[in-house]
């Protein structure tokens, strides 16, 4: 739990890594359900909707402008974002 | 040198590559943005490749035919069916935390490719090609503008979704020097296929390298490194030369290599350990939902199969044998395209092909080298050179002439014909007026001739080189020759 919360970046206290804890057994439960149906004679699905070949020609198109694009940022500079330090 | 290229250490090197490559499409690979280098910053940008919420990608076709046509020219086998992958992660140079990717089923499998260098011929493996966006650029504000000792980052998410090939090789590369030579060797494919223009230093090829070592003779591999940041050919030879170097070292102390992360620094030429926080690769692939699966047609490979354009290799072996050059020359001139083809279009426009190449490879990458400059982007154009060997094979102008007229077309790009009339450069054939200018220096020189008459042959270049110094040059030494004897 502890491992799957820091994927998510998520910091958890105690009460919660036991909440979700509880709450992640039950679907894990519930795929081994799933999990249990006889799938050999189904295809494989690969996507949701039976679609297939959605593709745009490489045509541009326009793109917003520098003061659009950093409008929603908490903080820009020299026409980027700003981000707190990495390492 | 043992089979491993280690020197004598008794250690065989063992080597794969991953290599990106950005594919040279306007737009980007899920939205309209335009894939232009050094613009402003977060000036080609928009919803989709900004990761804003509810935006949604569609797959730009042109980059998937690249990746296809990339496959075909590695011998790898073509999807029937292909998807993209979400790849998650969390780093501030991508929006969405995710990386759109392949994963199971890649565009491309199970291909090779054949490189040489002086020791050996070796087949390389490679794994898959498959496709995926490129991320943003980061900028690191404060020490020294490295990411460990910066004060916060700047990101540019100019290149983000730019279209991203991926191509990796199985473990079969066996020194540095055949990292180089499987390197070229794919560039000049890639530049051939018009898919990519290959650019290591504005980052639109990029290679990192498995790296480790083995007993010689064992069969199972040894723990390896990943090294990374080799901005030119140079740095990659150097890169892993450098770590072959520590792991022999590390291994004869007795002691076991690291599986780490390790970043080549091309000023000191050494590589360090990227001591960042690690996390285990826990990526959890999924299907990516907002883009459907892609049925690769048979048909539409067998055509892109069949125009392929002509590949470095195929076209080394049709200079060898139809044009008639030698191995080395061949090999040069097809080794990359723009090389070949002005080298094509002298031969086609009628000029000599040893002359030609000989000219090309002489002559014209010294000037390039000199000036740093590309042969597609000098002055001299084939047509400058096709006409200057036909002047100097009518006699016009002399060898020594035609390089004078060489270097001012290259520097004035004016055509070798105009220079000549201009500067009165032609060749003097006429005997009359050579005759006259033979009896001056004659006379002028009786110890030579004394000399010429008593047997001593060099004399006689002396007497033709006086002779040409008179004429600037422009004198046929072998009239001058002729003539000298004649008069004696």
């Amino acid at each position: 739990m502890k491992h799957v919360a820091l994927l998510a970046r998520l910091e958890l206290s105690d009460e919660e890594l036991d909440y979700f804890g509880g709450q992640l057994a039950q679907i894990l439960e519930h795929i081994d359900k799933i999990s249990a149906v006889d799938t050999s004679n189904v295809e494989p699905t690969a996507h949701a909707v039976e679609v297939t070949n959605v593709f745009r020609e490489d045509e541009t198109t326009p793109s917003l402008s520098q003061d659009e694009a950093l409008s929603n940022a908490p903080k820009a500079e020299s026409g980027g974002f700003v981000v707190p330090k990495i390492v | 040198m043992s089979a491993g290229g280690n020197g004598d250490s008794g250690y065989e090197t063992i080597i794969g590559l991953e290599i990106h490559v950005e594919l040279d499409t306007v737009s980007k690979m899920f939205c309209g943005c335009p894939t232009r280098f050094g613009e402003d910053p977060n000036t080609q940008v928009c919803p989709v490749c900004l990761g804003l919420p509810g935006a949604l990608p569609v797959a730009n076709w042109k980059a998937i035919e690249y990746t296809i046509k990339s496959g075909l020219a590695l011998s790898c086998e073509i999807a029937e069916f292909t998807q993209f992958h979400r790849k998650n992660y969390f780093y501030p140079d991508m929006a969405k935390n995710y990386q759109i990717s392949q994963y199971d089923l890649p565009i491309c499998t199970g291909g090779h490719l054949d490189v040489e260098t002086d020791d050996v011929s070796r087949r390389v493996g490679i794994t898959r090609v498959h496709l995926e966006e490129d991320t943003g650029k980061l900028i690191h504000v404060g020490g020294e503008g490295r990411i460990a000792g910066a004060d916060y980052s700047i990101v540019d998410f100019n290149r983000s979704g730019i279209p991203l090939m991926e191509i990796v090789t199985e473990p079969d590369i066996r020194s540095p020097e055949e990292a180089r030579a499987f390197m070229a060797k794919l560039r000049s494919i890639l530049l051939s296929l018009g898919v990519s223009d290959c650019s290591m230093e504005q980052g639109s090829m990029r290679c990192d390298a498995n790296l480790s070592l083995r007993p010689a003779g064992d069969t199972e591999l040894g723990v390896k490194t990943e090294v990374k940041n080799m901005n030119s050919f140079r740095a990659l030879v150097r890169a892993l030369a450098f770590e072959v170097e520590r792991q022999t070292k590390v291994l004869q102390a007795g002691e076991t290599v690291e599986q780490e992360t390790r970043h080549f620094d091309a000023a000191k030429n050494i590589t360090t350990s990227l001591r960042t926080k690690e996390y285990a690769h826990d990526y959890r692939y999924f299907p990516e939902p907002d883009l459907v699966p892609i049925k690769v047609e048979r048909a539409i490979v067998a055509d892109m199969a069949g125009k392929l354009p002509e590949l470095p290799d195929a076209r080394r072996m049709r200079f060898i044998e139809s044009i008639g050059l030698g191995a080395h020359e061949a090999h040069l001139l097809s080794d990359t395209k723009p090389m070949g083809d002005f080298f094509e279009e002298c031969v086609d426009g009628g000029a000599d092909p040893k002359a030609a190449a000989n000219w090309i490879l002489g002559e014209l990458s010294m000037h390039l080298n000199a000036t740093g400059l590309e042969i597609e982007d000098c002055a001299v154009t084939p047509k400058h050179l096709t006409q200057l060997l036909k002047l100097l094979d009518e006699g016009t102008i002399s060898g020594k002439i035609a390089k004078a007229v060489f270097e001012e077309m290259y520097e004035t790009g004016k055509l070798p014909g105009v220079i000549v009339d201009e500067k009165g450069m032609t060749q003097i054939s006429d005997s009359d007026e050579i005759g006259r200018v033979v009896d001056a220096v004659l006379a002028e020189n009786p110890k030579a001739v004394e000399e010429l008459k008593a047997g001593k042959d060099r004399a006689i270049g002396f007497l033709v080189g006086q002779v040409m110094r008179l004429t600037k040059g422009r004198a046929n030494p072998q009239m001058v020759n002729d003539l000298i004897k004649e008069r004696l």
